[in-house]
Order: structure tokens, then sequence, then C-alpha cells
């Protein structure tokens, strides 16, 4: 084929077809509350490590639900869970818990990546 | 118009605001003449300290001395407590706390609401720091002009936050104030026509401009005044060595954390229920709401109604409403009051 010079970069744009909601999912078993986040930001406003890092729990619980996982992981482990987001959530989420609890369901996907010998 | 008897009065009106007054207005119109009871020493409710309002910056004197001058020959009783109320005949008796007895045929409930007290949320610091003050404070600086908070012509930053103590679980207040909103935009501009240099800040969850002309303001305040709007709640403030306010907060648009210096915030504050609404539902046998106002019967076609045969409702006792809005319901329960007597 012909060599125009020309390459296609990834397309950034979200496709809701292909999301895998996975682990979204698995977080609303655990924490229901993940629903009623209405993204105002007072979590990462209060945020001790958002300045440094960009930890935000409204990103991370936006971003399970766009695929955007990759992202989603590198904001969890900035987090010192320190609970300050908790205090200020004016829905009344449990945001500490539902960090703790999604670290795990990260965890678990790692472990059994391992096990697969992925 | 005669001041009948005690004994003859057939219509109570349980609060002097504008729902009370305009109800009452109307139902001398039909030929009545209904008592009114007010718990404060002075009639009009929440609308006497306010300046301005939306959307066409009416003075709020106007609207309230209209409503004085149609209802002034009327009985008001102030300093009102209705201690207990029982079924009479085919009516109600209402007891004060001065032993006075009103026997009424029906009870209209305007009792509007409450001002959520801003000090509740400790972390905007309401009460702590010496610039920040709410949309009441503010609107009473606009009828006196007096207010140690805003000094001088040095008013060069200020900040506007929504959703104070309303849609905020922690504050036990889920619903939305329903009028801040525009309440903010409206105080915003007149800000920044009484002080143009100033640069406005409004922080905002969400903007619900749902009214004729709301987003009108909205437009002409981003075009016209160049106000700025940031969509992020504000988590906390604090102050600096001048005595200066620290806003926080993030920009939900950007996916930043932002903060900015300010001369003045105003916070706000939503309306909840009228904290006297559990007595009074008592006394008169209604229904509350999870949120704390009165329960109509249906959220739809009945809004005036009750469960209570006779007793009726108009205004911001079952939720916040406009001011006219509020008005349109006073006069839809005068008329339901009429067709109940008529009825009867």
């Amino acid at each position: 084929m012909m060599d125009f010079g020309f390459s296609l970069a990834p397309s950034s744009a979200i496709n809701l077809d292909t999301v895998d909601l996975s682990r979204y999912r698995k977080l609303l078993e655990l924490e229901p509350d993940a629903r009623i986040c209405m993204g105002c930001g007072s979590c990462s406003a209060t945020c001790t490590a958002a300045p440094f890092s960009g930890m935000s729990v409204r990103k991370v619980i936006l971003g399970l639900q766009r695929g955007q996982d990759r992202e989603v992981d590198r904001m969890l482990s900035a987090c010192m869970l320190c609970g300050k987001c908790t205090m200020v959530c004016p829905r009344g989420i449990n945001t500490r818990h539902l960090i703790l609890s999604l670290c795990r369901i990260c965890a678990d996907g790692t472990h059994k990546e391992r096990e697969d010998g992925r | 118009m005669a001041k009948k008897k005690t004994a003859d009065t057939q219509v109570a009106i349980v609060g002097a605001g504008i729902a009370g007054l305009e109800a009452a207005r109307q139902l001398v119109r039909l030929g009545y003449d209904p008592v009114i009871l007010e718990k404060s020493d002075r009639i009009g409710g929440h609308v006497a300290d306010w300046h301005c309002l939306f959307p066409d910056m009416t003075p709020a004197s106007r609207l309230l001395d209209d409503l004085t001058d149609a209802t002034h020959d009327l009985r008001v009783i102030c300093r009102a407590n209705i201690v207990s109320a029982g079924r009479l005949g085919d009516g109600y008796n209402l007891l004060l706390q001065d032993g006075t007895s009103i026997h009424v045929r029906a009870i209209l409930v305007a009792t509007g609401f409450s001002l959520f007290e801003a000090e509740k949320k400790e972390e905007y610091g309401y009460g702590v720091y010496d610039k920040v003050m709410t949309n009441a404070d503010l609107e009473h600086w606009f009828n006196t002009g007096i207010d140690a908070r805003i000094t001088g012509q040095d008013v060069r930053r200020i900040g506007f936050v929504h959703c104070v103590g309303s849609r905020d679980v922690k504050a036990g207040n889920a619903q939305c104030s329903k009028v801040c909103c525009i309440t903010a935009i409206k105080q915003a501009i007149e800000m920044k026509e009484k002080f143009p240099e100033a640069e406005i800040w409004c922080f905002y969850m969400d903007l619900r401009l749902f009214g004729k002309k709301y987003e009108d303001f909205y437009i002409g305040a981003q075009r016209d005044y160049g106000i700025h709007f940031i969509r992020g709640r504000v988590s906390e403030v604090s102050e600096n060595i001048d005595g200066k306010v620290i806003v926080k907060a993030e920009d939900t648009l950007c996916g930043k954390p932002v903060k900015v210096t300010l001369d003045l915030l105003v916070l706000m504050a939503g309306m909840v229920c009228n904290r006297d609404n559990h007595p009074l539902a008592q006394a008169l046998g209604l229904g509350i709401d999870e949120d704390g106002y009165f329960r109509s019967k249906d959220n739809i076609a009945s809004i005036t109604a009750s469960d209570r045969k006779g007793i009726f409702y108009a205004g911001a006792a079952t939720g916040p409403k406009t001011v006219p809005e509020t008005l349109a319901e006073a006069r839809s329960a005068a008329l339901d009051i009429h067709a109940y007597l008529s009825a009867q």
C-alpha cells in the first residue's frame, strides 16, 4: 500500500457501546451510593492529594462509568484515605469507604490476572 | 369593611406573608371576612426583608403595599400562637396562647418557610469570618445601606455560593430550594452595578433557571456584566491575614481544584421548612412530608388541599416557591375555600 505519510491517531472518544462496566457494576454491589453522585466536586476540592496528584473521587466514579480504567487506577494510587471528602459530600456518600471497596475490586482483578498468567 | 365579631369569622389564615395576604385579598373580594393569625409582630413575611424581586426588579415594597392596602381593614392578630385546634360543628375552634378562641369553618395554612441558618454550614465561615454574609444580609444592605461587612468602595472581588443548606443531606435538606440560582444571579448583577470594577464569581452545582426571563438574566449576567460562573460546590472557606476570604472548590468543568481570594462572600441560604411546622401540624392534625414541609393531598392537582376537611394550604408551606407561584397558589386556595364553604 502506498505510504502517504499519514497515520491515524487513536480516538480519545468514549464509545459507550464498548465500554467495559464490569468494575463499575462490582462497585455498585458493594457501594450502591456510587449511583447518587451528582458530580459537584466537593470531594476533589477538599482533597489533600488532589493538587499534587490529580486525585478526584468525582472523576474516579465518573471514569469507571466511561471506561477510563487506567486513569482510575492512577488516581486511586494517590489517595491517602484521610476521609476529608467524606465529610463534605452533600449527598452523604461514604467516599472513603467507596475508595477502599474499589481498591479491593481492583486488587482482586490484579490477583486474577496474575493467576491467569497474564 | 366592618369588623365582624370573632364568632362570625368563617376563615382563619395562618401566616401574614404574601401567601396569607394575597389569599385574604381574594377572600375579601369573594365576600368573606377572614382573620389573619401571624406569629411574629409584623406582617409581610420574608418579602418584607427583600429589596427587589426578579425578574423585573420590582421593588418588594410595592407588592407588599398593594397587599396591605387591600387587607388593612381585616383583623390581624400578631404574636399569635395556636395552642390547639378542635373540631367544632362543621368547623374548627382555634385556641391561642392568650386564651382567645376563634371559631372558623375553614383554615388556610400559609406559614411559608424558614431561611436556612448559614452558620450551620460551619465550613463556610458565616459568623466566624468578617466578610461572609448571606443573601438575606445583602438584601438588608440593599435596603438600608448598613452592614459592617461592606464598607467603602474597596469591594473588588465578590463570590456567591449557591445551594447553601439546600441539596445537602448533611444539612438535613435534600431538596432544591428553587429560587437561589436566580437570586444569586440577580444579586450578582446588582453588586456589579454598585461596584462596576468588581470581579464576581458564582459557584454552582447546577444552574436551575426554569422561570420566565431567568435564562435571560443568566445570559445578561455573562454577556453584559461579565460575571464568572464556576461549576463546583465550595468545599471550604478560610480567612487570610488581611481579613480576606479564601474560597476553595473544584472547577469540575476544568477538572482542577480552584481557589480565589475575595473581599466579600455571599452565601445563598436556601428555603427550608418552617421550624414551627411540627407543632402546628400536631395542633391541626396535618401531615408533614419527609422534607419537613406540609403534605398536600397530592402534588399535581390538589397542592392547596390537605388531608383534613376545611384546611387548605398556600405558598411555601408545602415547599420552596417563587413569589408569583405563591401568589397564584394563594388565589387558587381562596377559590378552593370559597367552593368548600359554598357547598356546605
